[in-house]
C-alpha cells in the first residue's frame, strides 16, 4: 500500500520545493478507519487521512472505491465499523454539497440557504445578512425570490453551495458537485471555488473523478482504489492559490496530471479489480 | 396565445351545445315520449318547475359529501402523519384500512344501516370510500423525501419534528392535493351509492334518493334533472380540488408548471 508513495512524492518535490505549504494543523483524521455494510459489502478498508485546515483536499478515485463513503463518515452520516475519526478542534461545522443540488422545491433560494440557520434556530430576519452574503459569495444576489426550477443546472449548484457555506463551515465536503454540468460550466465554478476557497480559507474536501479538476484545484490529491476501498496515493500540488487558466497552461500541470493519471492507474492495477475502470 | 385559450373554451363549449341541440332535435322529430326520452328544454323546465325539492335534496347530498370529504381528509392526514412518526403503527393497521377499502361501500351500506339512521350509514360510506386516498397517498408523500435532504437534516441535527414540518410535510402536499383530488370525487359516488342502497325517504332524502323515485314514478324527466344536479356538484368539486392544487403548488411543482410553447 505505501509502495506508490515515494514516486508520487519525487514528483511533488521536483516540481520545486515548497513556495507555501507551512505544517498545518490537523481538522480531522481518520486511522485505520473500515467501514462494512450491512450487506456485507467492504466499502473501506484501514483508511489513513489527516485533513489539515485551510487545504483543498481532493478524494480521487474509480466508482465504488468509497469515496462518497469517507463523506458521509465525516458528516457523521454513518459510522466506521473499524478504526475512528478524532476532531482535534473542537469547533468543526460542516457544510455538505452532493452531488445534485438537492434544494427544497416548495422553497425559494433565499429560504434554501436560510435552511441551516433556521435549523440553528436563526429567525428570518437574524439570518438574512449571512444568507445575502452567502449569495453574494456564490454570485447568485438578487436571485433570493427565485424558486429552484426557475434557475439553471449551475445556478443551482451555485445555490447549493451557498446553502452550505451559510453556517460559515470549518470543513466543506464535497461530493462530485460539478459532475452532472457541462464542461464550460463546470470550468466557470471551478474558479470560482478556488477564490472563494482563499477568500473564506476554508477547508474543503472534494471529491471527483476528474485528474484534471483534481490537481487543478487541490493542495493535494488522495488517490484511491476500489474493492476494498483504500488510500493508494498522495499526490502534493505545491503551485500557490488561487490559481487561475494560465495554470492549466504551464508545464507543470500537465506533469502533475500525468502523474496523478498514472498513479490512479497503478491504484487499479495492483489488485485484480474486475470491472469498472475510471478513466480519464 | 390567448386566441388559442379562446378556442380551448370555445371548442368545448359549442360541442356541448351542439350536443344538446342534436338531442332536442332528435326527440322533436322523431316525436319520443318523455318516459321514454325527455328533450333538454324539458329537463330544463322540470329543473325549474321541481327546484324547491330538488334543491332541498342538493343541499342534503352536497352537506354529506363535504362533511364525508373533510372528515377524510382530516382523518387520512392525520393516521398518515401518525403512520409516518411512528412506523409500527403503520405495521399494524394499515392491513385494516385496505380491507375498508377494497369492500365495495354497496356491500357495506346495508350492514350500517342495522347500526345507524340512513342519514348517518351515507356519511359512513361516503367517508370510507374517500378515506383510503388521502391516507395512502399522504402517507406515500410523507415518505417519498429525497435521501440528501434528509441527510442535510440529520446533518445539521434537526429535530423529527422540524424534519416532519420543514421537509416531509411539504414534499407530500403534492401527493396529499392528488388524494384529495380522487377523495372528492369519492367522497360524491360514495354518498350516492350509499344513498341508493339505503333508500332513505322523507326530509333527509339526497338527489340519490330522488333518481330512483322518480325511476319508480316514471318520471324520467325529474330523474334526469337530478342527475344533472348530481354531475354539476361532481364537476364543483373538480373544480374546487384543482383550483386548490393549483394554488397550493403553481410557484413550484412541476404538476402545475405550463411548458413554454
Ligand atoms: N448504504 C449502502 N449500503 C450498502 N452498500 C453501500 C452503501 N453505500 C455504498 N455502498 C457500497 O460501498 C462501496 C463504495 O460506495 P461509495 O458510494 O462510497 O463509492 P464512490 O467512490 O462514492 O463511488 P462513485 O464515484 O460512483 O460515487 C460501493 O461498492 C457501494 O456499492
Ligand atoms: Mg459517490
Amino acid at each position: 500500500m505505501a509502495a506508490p508513495l515515494p514516486a508520487a512524492r519525487a514528483v511533488a518535490n521536483a516540481t520545486g520545493d515548497a513556495p507555501s505549504a507551512p505544517a498545518r494543523e490537523p481538522l480531522a483524521r481518520l486511522a485505520q478507519v473500515g467501514k462494512t455494510f450491512q450487506n456485507g459489502v467492504e466499502a473501506l478498508r484501514a483508511v489513513d487521512l489527516e485533513i489539515r485546515r485551510g487545504e483543498f483536499l481532493s478524494l480521487l478515485g474509480p466508482s465504488g472505491c468509497g469515496k462518497s463513503t469517507i463523506l458521509r463518515l465525516l458528516a457523521g452520516l454513518a459510522n466506521p465499523s473499524l478504526g475512528r475519526i478524532d476532531w482535534p478542534a473542537t469547533e468543526h461545522d460542516l457544510g455538505f454539497v452532493f452531488q445534485e443540488p438537492t434544494l427544497m422545491p416548495w422553497a425559494n433560494v433565499f429560504d434554501n440557504v436560510w435552511l441551516p440557520l433556521r435549523l440553528q434556530g436563526q429567525s428570518r430576519a437574524t439570518a438574512r445578512p449571512r444568507v445575502e452574503e452567502a449569495l453574494a459569495q456564490v454570485g447568485l444576489s438578487g436571485f433570493d425570490r427565485a424558486y429552484p426550477r426557475e434557475l439553471s443546472g449551475g445556478m443551482k449548484m451555485r445555490a447549493s453551495i451557498a446553502r452550505a457555506l451559510a453556517t460559515r463551515p470549518a470543513l466543506l465536503l464535497m461530493d462530485e458537485p460539478f459532475a452532472a454540468l457541462d464542461e464550460i460550466t463546470r470550468m466557470k465554478l471551478n474558479d470560482d471555488l478556488v477564490a472563494l476557497k482563499c477568500e473564506l480559507n476554508a477547508t474543503v474536501v472534494f471529491v471527483t473523478h476528474s485528474v484534471f479538476e483534481s490537481v487543478y484545484l487541490s493542495d493535494r490529491i488522495v488517490v484511491m482504489a476500489p474493492r476494498p476501498g483504500r488510500v493508494v496515493a498522495e499526490v502534493a500540488v505545491p503551485a500557490p492559490q488561487p490559481r487561475n487558466e494560465d495554470f492549466r497552461l504551464r508545464a507543470e500541470y500537465a506533469e502533475l496530471c500525468r502523474e496523478t493519471s498514472r498513479a490512479l492507474h497503478r491504484a487499479m492495477g495492483a489488485e485484480p479489480a474486475g470491472g469498472e475502470t475510471g478513466s480519464q | 396565445m390567448n386566441r388559442d385559450r379562446a378556442i380551448r373554451t370555445l371548442l368545448p363549449a359549442l360541442a356541448f351545445l351542439a350536443a344538446l341541440a342534436a338531442w332536442e332535435a332528435i326527440v322533436r322529430i322523431n316525436h319520443i315520449p318523455p318516459v321514454i326520452l325527455p328533450a333538454p328544454s324539458l329537463i330544463g323546465a322540470t329543473l325549474v318547475k321541481d327546484w324547491p325539492t330538488l334543491s332541498g335534496s342538493l343541499v342534503v347530498t352536497l352537506s354529506i359529501t363535504l362533511e364525508a370529504l373533510v372528515a377524510a381528509t382530516v382523518g387520512g392526514t392525520l393516521l398518515a402523519l401518525l403512520f409516518a412518526q411512528w412506523r409500527p403503527l403503520e405495521y399494524t393497521f394499515f392491513p385494516f384500512t385496505v380491507i375498508l377499502q377494497v369492500t365495495p361501500v354497496i356491500a357495506i351500506a346495508p350492514l350500517l344501516l342495522v347500526y345507524l339512521t340512513p342519514g348517518e350509514a351515507v356519511l359512513v360510506c361516503s367517508f370510507l370510500v374517500a378515506f383510503f386516498p388521502i391516507l395512502a397517498n399522504t402517507s406515500l408523500g410523507l415518505t417519498s423525501v429525497d435521501h440528501n435532504l434528509l441527510d442535510l437534516f440529520q446533518m445539521y441535527r434537526a429535530s423529527s419534528w422540524r424534519q416532519l414540518l420543514w421537509l416531509r410535510i411539504p414534499a407530500a402536499l403534492p401527493y396529499f392535493l392528488g388524494g384529495l383530488r380522487i377523495g372528492g370525487g369519492l367522497a360524491l359516488i360514495g354518498a350516492i351509492v350509499a344513498e341508493i342502497a339505503a333508500g332513505s325517504a322523507g326530509e333527509g332524502a339526497g338527489l340519490a334518493f330522488r333518481i330512483v323515485e322518480s325511476g319508480y314514478r316514471l318520471n324520467i324527466p325529474r330523474m334526469f334533472a337530478a342527475l344533472v344536479l348530481i354531475s354539476v356538484s361532481g364537476v364543483a368539486i373538480f373544480v374546487c380540488t384543482t383550483t386548490l392544487s393549483w394554488l397550493l403548488l403553481h410557484r413550484w411543482h412541476d404538476s402545475a408548471r405550463r411548458r413554454e410553447p
